[in-house]
């Protein structure tokens, strides 16, 4: 790859940084913490291209005035022989045209987060928390995945028992059809992203779609369940209504990164 | 030069070397006129500077660009099918791990190649000598213990440790600190005791494990390490440069070259991770020393950010206390991900030689620890 073409290819890469952490998009692969440094390290390889692309253009403006002095011919000669086209040199820009993959894959496809495939495959990852936030004394409680299950399985529902609880999240079903409400719990990237998981009953809507996102509305039950892959606990939802939303801004939950 | 390399290579193919003198002749006219050529270019630089660069890149390294552009506009044109064929839930759940670990992995990546490029082009290699002592053995310690001012994950610490071997620091020093960085800096001491807080002593553990295993590798390599394993890539030379345009050579190679094995393993994890049955480590926690193997198998293959993998081995929740410390110490020195980094910084001799050794020595330093301290 020359330099024209690695200039470009850090161009490219910069600027998708830069359109992913300017959007929501990075939202979709990392914590929301991530983004100042996606940006600076877009702004980074955009820098790099444009001096590239400048110390190339003056290098030949240099050379076409006056006749290299010593510092010029040095540097040309070292130039020379790095582009000489021995085995190194090759292989190592054979291994930077990788780099147009995740460029293609970021700009064209933009892949969805991570959804009821992962999470099936693995086991759900709730823990016990250091301690529960106070709730409001009436009304519906909304409650994310994560401080539903935990507090269902480790405070034995006892905050939220006889309380209408809305939580949001989406569908995902196992090998006989039973019905999940699923959020991934991510600390840095969709690499460690791990499933919390609630079992649903009760009033489920008669088709479900893997992977669509609903707000359901129910009450605390003490059933329990355990998850086939791991044996964590799974606590169930009394389902009273289900509405379908639009997949949030932030689809992970990332209330273990506070 | 590479071109006159395609005429006797077509001769060759079409009859046995030697058999007919007129085309040796025809060869050697033809050797003979390119030299005359590539000579006139030498005097008319300017003018001929683009032909020089073909004749030395060789043709197809030339057109990169115009390569370029057609993918794209190919990719571009053919959208549809492509998304189509990308939709299964396999290849989708592959793509997400997939860019998911580059986004994630790429800022750390600059931040240690802009490190690895001010190392190179402004700190004096004269510095490097007074801040660490004069005997590598005693050297090997501070370096891993400098390690923990580099806040960071995996990625920033494989482009600095090879600018420092490049600036004449001892390698034993360098690797030690290339070992030690990931897994001792204040972040990821943080985000360990966050992920487990009713076993502080995992903190411990963990920072005494890691800086133990830094150590003793650099030891290692001290005493068995051979130089010609260690195999930095060619470079260009900066002499005879302005310090910016050093900087930013040294920031676009390293990007590029880095950048590109960082692809690999990226891809090796995803593939890991949208593919591999997770039930397999139920049965793993059943023998303790199985379920130290598996954990630490595990951690080569996620690949997973050292920020992160405290949280992955807290949930981890059937095994014991040291298997997970083998998790946490084997993961920031030895992964994919990080052993095509170190494939591509150091050589592939090396790593191939590194690699298992930081392995094996890593758990039997997790073990150690774990038995004493867990």
């Amino acid at each position: 790859m020359n330099r024209q073409a690695q200039a470009a290819v850090l161009f490219l890469t910069g600027a998708a940084l830069l359109h992913a952490g300017l959007t929501n998009l990075y939202l979709r692969y990392v914590k929301a913490g991530l983004q100042p440094l996606l940006l600076l390290s877009g702004g980074v390889l955009i820098a790099a291209a444009l001096a590239t692309v400048w110390y190339e253009w003056r290098g030949r403006k240099g050379e076409a005035g006056n006749l290299p002095e010593e510092g010029h011919a040095r540097g040309d000669d070292g130039q020379a022989h790095s582009d000489d086209g021995h085995g190194h040199v090759h292989h190592e820009t054979r291994v930077s045209w990788l780099l147009v993959l995740p460029l293609l894959a970021l700009i064209l496809v933009a892949p969805p987060a991570l959804g009821s495939y992962s999470a099936m495959r693995t086991g759900t990852a709730l823990q016990q928390p250091f301690g529960y936030n106070a709730l409001p004394a009436t009304g519906p409680l909304r409650l994310g995945v994560v401080d539903y299950a935990s507090r269902a399985v480790y405070d034995h529902g006892r905050s939220i028992d006889g309380r209408q609880i809305k939580v949001t999240g989406f569908v995902a079903l196992d090998h006989g059809g039973r019905p999940y409400l699923v959020r991934m719990a991510l600390n840095c990237c969709a690499a460690d992203a791990q499933p919390v998981k609630i079992a649903l009953t009760g009033k489920i809507p008669p088709v479900l779609q893997p992977d669509k996102w609903l707000e359901v509305t129910g009450t605390y039950t003490a059933e329990r369940t355990k998850d086939p892959v791991n044996n964590g606990p799974i606590p169930y939802l009394r389902v009273t209504a289900a509405t379908p939303v639009p997949t949030p801004k932030d689809p992970y939950d990332e209330s273990w990164n506070n | 030069m590479a071109i006159t390399k395609p005429a006797p290579i077509g001769a060759d193919s079409h009859e046995p070397p030697g058999h007919d003198p007129e085309l040796q002749e025809v060869d050697q006219k033809h050797e003979q006129h390119e030299k005359q050529k590539h000579e006139q270019h030498e005097q008319q630089k300017h003018e001929q500077h683009e032909k020089h660069e073909q004749a030395a890149g060789g043709p197809r390294e030339s057109k990169s660009p115009l390569v370029l552009t057609m993918l794209l506009l190919l990719l571009v044109l053919l959208q549809g099918p492509i998304r189509g064929a990308l939709s299964a839930p396999v290849m989708q759940s592959w793509m997400t791990v997939f860019v998911a670990v580059l986004v994630q992995a790429l800022p750390f990546l600059v931040l240690g190649v802009l490190l690895s490029a001010a190392i190179a082009v402004f700190v004096p290699a004269s510095f490097f000598a007074r801040a660490l002592p004069k005997r590598p053995a005693l050297a090997v310690p501070v370096a891993g213990m400098a390690g923990a001012v580099l806040p960071g994950c995996e990625c920033a610490s494989v482009p600095v440790a090879g600018a420092l071997v490049r600036r004449g620091v001892t390698p034993a020093a360098a690797l030690a600190f290339l070992l030690s960085a990931p897994a001792i800096n204040p972040i990821v001491l943080t985000a360990t005791a966050v992920a487990f807080p009713r076993n502080p002593e995992m903190v411990l553990a963990r920072f005494v494990a890691s800086l133990l295993v830094a150590c003793v590798m650099g030891w290692l390599w001290q005493r068995l390490g051979r130089t010609d394993w260690l195999r930095l890539p060619e470079r260009p030379q900066y002499e005879g440069q302005s310090r910016g345009a050093a900087f930013w050579g040294s920031v676009r190679h390293d990007v590029m070259h880095a950048g590109g094995f960082l692809v690999i393993g990226a891809m090796a994890a995803a593939t890991l991770k949208a593919v591999a049955p997770a039930s397999w480590l139920r049965t793993a926690a059943d023998n303790p020393l199985v379920a130290i193997l598996a954990l630490a198998v595990l951690a080569v293959l996620l690949s997973i950010c050292s920020e992160a993998d405290a949280f992955v081995a807290a949930s981890l929740t059937q095994f014991s206390l040291t298997a997970k410390l083998a998790f946490l110490v084997v993961g920031p020195m030895i992964d994919l991900k990080l052993f095509a980094m170190q494939a591509g910084t150091f050589g592939r001799g090396f790593a191939l030689r590194f690699a298992p050794a930081t392995f094996a020595l890593a758990i039997a330093g997790a073990v150690l620890t774990g038995a004493v301290l867990l």
